[in-house]
C-alpha cells in the first residue's frame, strides 16, 4: 500500500531528470521530496500523478500498477506551486469541478464543497473569484479542490513556494494538522530543508535525478549518507575533507593540540541564535552557532583571535558516496568522527 | 498637438459626414436610409458580416490553436502569412479572388457576382482578427490549469470546454467585434467579385459610392452615418471588453457575465 516507484527514468533532451529512482512511501504517511532545483523531485511527483510519462520504471499506487494509467484516471490530488486556479470559476466552482466531472448531484456537491471550504477555512468566500483571494487562500482553495474527490494520494508540488515567509509557516503547521485528520498518503516537494523537516515524517533527498538518501529528519541529520545530504540537510562547515555542524564548533580562548586558530570576522545576532563567522589561517571561512549567553561569556569582538575546537565531524570517501557511521573505524584514513584525527587534518 | 491632430484627422471628417447626412433635414435622412435599395444593401452587408464572423470565430480559433500548440515545419511562415490580408491592398485581394473563383477560374469554381463571393472575400479580409486576438490568450494560458483539470478526472474535450474555451472567449469576442466592424465597411475586395447588382449583391459601401456617382451626396452620407454608428457601437463594445480584461486583477463585470453564462457550474451555487 502507499506509493512505490521502481527504477524510474526520464530524460528531457540532453537532461536526465530521473536516473533510476526508486522510492517507497508508506500508506497514510506524509513524505517530503527534498532537493535543489533540477534534482528531479518535481518530475518524480508529476510522474506519480501521470502528468509526465516515464521512459522506464514503474509507479505503483495502493498496490495497483498505475504506470500506464492516464492522469485522468489515477485518482490523484495534485496541488501546484502557482495554484493553477481556474480563473474563470468561483471558489465554489473550483472546488466543485472534480465532483461535477463525477456527475454528483447538485445538493451533494454543495454539501461536500461547503464542508471542504470549512476544512480549509474559506467558508464565506465561496462566491469569490481566485484573483480576489490572497496567495495563501488560493493555495488552500487548490488543496480543497484536490481533496474534494477523495483522492487515493495527495501530491503537492512546492505548495508554499510562492508564498511569503509568514504565510508559509502558518500553512505548514496547518498542512501537518490537516494530514493528521485526513490520513491520506501525501507527498510534497520542497527545496527548503527546514520546511521538509518541519512537516514531513519521512524525507527523500534527491540530487541530479537520483535519490541520495531517505529516512526521518533525525536519520538524515545525524547519519547523512554522503557529503551532499550532509550539506543539504542542515548547515555545515567544511574543514578539508571533514564536515562539522556549526553548533559542534566550540569556541575557546586558550589553544590546545586539538584547536585551530581563527579570527572573528563578523558576529550576527539572529535573536536567540548568534552566528559567528571566522576565517582560519589558511583562509577557510567557517561559522559557529552560539547561544546569546555563550557569546556573553566569551566576550567575542570582531577581529579577535580565538581558537576553534570542532566537535563531532564527519568525512566521506572521495566520491562522497560512502556513509560514515558514528564511531565506526575503517582502515582507510580520513574516516570517522574522531576528534584527534580531525585536528590533524585541519 | 494631439487634440489638434485628432480633430483634423478624425473628429472633423466624422462631423462633416454627420452634417452632410442631415443637410436635407431629418426626414430626408430617414428617407435615404430606409429607401428600398439602401435597406437591401444594409441588410445584405449586415447578414454577410454576421456569417463571416461566425465562420472566422471558429476557424480563427482553430488556427490560433494550431499556431500556439502545435509544432510543424513552416510554422513561422504560416504565422506571418496570417497578417497578409492586413498588408495586401484590398483591391488586390479582390482581383486575386476574381481570378481564382471568377468565370476564368482554374478550378472551375465560378462564384463571381453571387452573395457567396461576398462572404468569401470578407472571410479572407477579416481572418487575422480572431487569430490575433486569441493567440496571445492561448500563449499566456496557464497550462497547469489544464493539468489540474485532468488530474481531477476531466477528459480532453471537457478540459477544452470547461477550462480552455472560457478563457479564450474574451479574445474570440474582441476578434469578432473588430472583424465585424471591418466587414461592414469593406469595399476594395468586394467590389470586383460581387458584381454590385442592386437588391442582390450590392453591399452598403458600394451603394454609397453609387449614390455619390449619381450626385446624391447627402443620401450617401446618410447610409455612411448608419455604418458609422454600428462601427462605433462595436468599438465601444471592444473597449469595454478590453477594460474588463481577461487576466488577473483587471477582471471586470463583462468577463464575469460571459464566464458565468459559459461555465455550466453557475447554477450549482449555494
Amino acid at each position: 500500500m502507499g506509493i512505490a516507484v521502481e527504477g524510474a527514468r526520464k530524460r528531457f533532451g540532453d537532461f536526465q531528470a530521473l536516473d533510476n529512482v526508486s522510492i517507497d512511501v508508506p500508506d497514510g504517511s506524509l513524505t517530503a521530496l527534498l532537493g535543489p532545483s533540477g534534482s528531479g523531485k518535481s518530475t518524480l511527483l508529476r510522474a506519480i500523478a501521470g502528468l509526465e510519462t516515464l521512459d522506464a520504471g514503474q509507479v505503483v499506487i495502493n498496490g495497483q500498477d498505475a504506470t500506464a494509467t492516464p492522469a485522468q484516471k489515477r485518482e490523484v490530488g495534485f496541488v501546484f506551486q502557482h495554484y493553477a486556479a481556474f480563473k474563470h470559476m468561483t471558489v465554489f466552482g473550483n472546488v466543485a469541478f472534480g465532483l461535477k466531472i463525477r456527475k454528483w448531484d447538485k445538493a451533494k456537491i454543495s454539501d461536500r464543497v461547503h464542508e471542504l471550504l470549512r476544512l480549509v477555512q474559506l467558508d464565506g468566500l465561496a462566491e469569490r473569484y481566485p484573483d480576489q483571494l490572497s496567495g495563501g487562500q488560493r493555495q488552500r482553495m487548490a488543496l480543497a479542490r484536490a481533496l474534494a474527490v477523495e483522492p487515493q494520494v495527495l501530491l503537492l508540488d512546492e505548495p508554499f513556494g510562492a508564498l511569503d515567509a509568514k504565510v508559509r509557516k502558518d500553512l505548514r503547521t496547518w498542512l501537518r494538522r490537516l494530514h493528521d485528520e485526513m490520513h491520506v498518503t501525501t507527498i510534497f516537494v520542497t527545496h527548503d530543508q527546514e520546511e521538509a523537516m518541519d512537516v514531513a515524517e519521512q524525507l527523500v533527498v534527491m540530487n541530479e535525478g537520483r535519490v541520495e538518501q531517505s529516512g526521518t529528519a533525525d536519520d538524515l541529520y545525524d547519519h547523512p549518507a554522503n557529503e551532499f545530504v550532509m550539506s543539504f540537510v542542515g548547515e555545515v562547515n567544511r574543514l578539508g575533507e571533514h564536515f562539522v555542524r556549526p553548533h559542534d564548533m566550540e569556541v575557546v580562548l586558550d589553544p590546545d593540540e586539538r584547536t585551530e586558530e581563527a579570527m572573528v570576522q563578523r558576529i550576527v545576532a539572529l535573536g536567540f541564535e548568534i552566528r559567528v563567522e571566522f576565517v582560519l589561517g589558511d583562509g577557510t571561512e567557517v561559522w559557529a552557532q552560539l547561544t546569546r549567553s555563550e557569546l556573553q561569556k566569551l566576550e567575542l569582538r570582531e577581529g579577535q583571535i580565538v581558537h576553534l575546537r570542532p566537535g563531532q565531524t564527519k568525512s566521506f570517501n572521495g566520491d562522497g558516496s560512502s556513509p560514515d557511521r558514528q564511531g565506526a573505524s575503517t582502515p582507510s584514513g580520513g574516516q570517522g568522527g574522531d576528534d584527534a584525527e580531525v585536528s590533524a587534518a585541519v | 498637438m494631439v487634440v489638434l491632430y485628432l480633430s483634423l484627422m478624425v473628429m472633423l471628417p466624422l462631423a462633416a459626414v454627420v452634417a452632410e447626412s442631415t443637410s436635407g433635414g431629418l426626414s430626408a435622412f430617414w428617407d435615404s436610409v430606409t429607401g428600398a435599395q439602401s435597406l437591401a444593401a444594409l441588410k445584405l452587408t449586415v447578414i454577410c458580416s454576421l456569417i463571416v464572423v461566425a465562420i472566422n470565430a471558429v476557424f480563427g480559433t482553430i488556427i490560433a490553436w494550431v499556431l500556439v500548440r502545435d509544432d510543424f515545419p513552416g510554422k513561422g511562415a504560416v504565422n506571418a502569412v496570417i497578417d497578409l490580408p492586413f498588408a495586401l491592398p484590398t483591391i488586390v485581394a479582390g482581383l486575386t479572388l476574381l481570378t481564382l473563383y471568377g468565370s476564368e477560374s482554374p478550378f472551375g469554381i465560378n462564384i463571381a457576382f453571387t452573395r457567396v463571393a461576398i462572404v468569401v472575400a470578407l472571410c479572407f479580409i477579416t481572418l487575422p482578427f480572431v487569430v490575433r486576438a486569441v493567440q496571445p490568450l492561448l500563449m499566456e494560458m496557464d497550462r497547469e490549469m489544464e493539468e489540474a483539470a485532468t488530474s481531477l478526472g476531466a477528459g480532453g474535450f471537457t478540459v477544452f470546454r470547461r477550462i480552455i474555451f472560457p478563457n479564450l472567449v474574451p479574445g474570440i469576442i474582441a476578434g469578432i467585434l473588430l472583424a465585424f466592424a471591418r466587414a461592414l465597411g469593406e469595399y476594395g475586395s468586394v467590389i470586383l467579385i460581387s458584381g454590385n447588382i442592386p437588391f442582390d449583391t450590392e453591399v452598403s459601401s458600394v451603394f454609397i459610392r453609387s449614390q455619390i456617382e449619381s450626385g446624391n451626396v447627402s443620401g450617401a452620407a446618410s447610409v455612411s452615418v448608419v455604418l458609422l454608428a454600428i462601427s462605433l457601437a462595436l468599438l465601444i463594445g471592444v473597449s469595454l471588453f478590453a477594460r474588463s480584461g481577461v487576466h488577473g486583477e483587471k477582471r471586470g463585470v463583462f468577463a464575469r457575465i460571459f464566464n458565468r453564462l459559459l461555465s455550466r457550474g453557475g447554477g450549482v451555487g449555494p
